[in-house]
């Protein structure tokens, strides 16, 4: 096919693609406006049945709770993937030299982590961590939960590493207690929902006191169970992640072929 | 809400729809794999500016975090692992075309 040709074919297919997206966008409903009934019966009821005024966080940990388990999964399962892919390779194996040539990428001149990055990242650490369990713990009440609060607390060790170097980022984070800070968080939420059914309800239904009115931190009963189990899972998840990453990548010799290295 | 706020509000979220407007096709445009990392970093956080103006700061928090680090964080380290594969393969041609040479 020529160039003018595929041209040809390429501006039909956008001139169809735009006519069929402002046909749909023509349909859309105006912005802020919810077609569902669903939304807005929880809307009105969520926060005065759940003790939580996060309904975001009431529905997705306790009204749709059971989706937010297999979500969980989800992420469990390609964080397990990774881990899985990303193990170290026995196939490839280079001398020392060749490895000691290509540790600093050709063309690039060797800098230190300067001052400035390491004092920010040393700043940083402290306030992500106490943002990260104020998301965490405040989740059903302000915007947050779970799985934001666990993300932001998964970037202190990233800071760490930012700063710092693989050894650290190793210390503060060793691999065999974060893969089972994830397991105990992913199993926390399974076990939150088996309560429910052993008090005789459904599977996650929320059948903890609901605590103090107006809510706070220790109200809405499961929700911020629920909460606290997903930003430990996701939080350990991340970081298995950064730690299979950075092992795998920057990491130049394996556990296999360290037996050489002082 | 007032007239006012309803005007400002309206025009965060023009700005914030033109800017992800502006910031996918950069991120495509931009060919070399490093410098397209930079680009979907921004635009994971304009993606999450654009949540938070249309109500979703649920979901622009954890936009944040994953869109504009965990993910150029991960595609980081993925080129720096192909660089070092290549920097030794093309290095151990080398050596290999050397030992050759000297070899007869």
């Amino acid at each position: 096919m020529t160039s003018a040709a595929r041209m040809a074919v390429f501006t039909m297919a956008l001139a169809g693609l735009v006519v069929a997206l402002l046909w749909a966008f023509g349909a859309l409903a105006p912005v802020g406006d919810v077609a569902g009934a669903y939304g807005q019966l929880l809307n009105r009821v969520a926060t005065n049945e759940r003790n939580a005024t996060d309904v975001v966080t009431a529905v997705n940990f306790d009204y749709r709770g059971f989706d937010t388990l297999g979500e969980e999964f989800i992420l469990f399962a390609s964080v397990a993937g990774v881990a899985m892919i990303l193990r170290p390779s026995r196939r490839q194996r280079f001398t020392r030299e060749q490895r000691d040539a290509v540790e600093h990428l050709p063309g690039r001149a060797r800098y230190p982590t300067s001052n400035a990055v390491r004092l920010m990242a040393l700043a940083m650490i402290g306030l992500d961590v106490v943002f990260g369990i104020d998301i965490v713990v405040h989740g059903q009440l302000t915007p947050g939960g779970g799985f934001q609060g666990g993300v932001i607390l998964a970037s202190a060790p990233l800071l760490a590493y930012l700063g710092g170097d693989v050894p650290t980022l190793r210390r503060i984070a060793p691999r065999p207690l974060v893969a089972m800070a994830e397991g105990i968080g992913a199993a926390c939420f399974v076990v939150i929902g088996l309560v429910g059914l052993l008090a005789g309800a459904a599977f996650l239904e929320n059948v903890v006191p609901l605590g103090p009115r107006p809510p706070g931190v220790l109200s809405s009963g499961t929700i911020a169970l629920v909460s606290l189990a997903t930003g430990l899972e996701v939080s350990a998840g991340f970081v298995l992640l950064l730690l299979t990453f950075v092992e795998e990548s920057l990491q130049r010799t394996s556990k296999g072929e360290a037996g050489g290295s002082p | 809400m007032s007239g006012g706020d309803r005007v400002v509000l309206d025009g965060l979220r023009v700005l914030a729809l033109a800017l992800v407007a502006a910031a996918g096709p950069a991120v495509v445009l931009a060919r070399d794999p490093l410098k397209q990392t930079i680009a979907v970093s921004f635009y994971g956080l304009l993606l999450a500016l654009m949540f938070f103006v249309y109500e979703a700061p649920d979901v622009a928090l954890s936009q944040i975090v994953v869109g504009a680090v965990a993910l150029p964080l991960m595609v980081l380290l993925a080129l720096v692992k192909i660089r070092r594969n290549q920097a030794a393969q093309a290095l151990a041609a080398r050596e290999a075309r050397r030992a050759a040479g000297e070899a007869p």
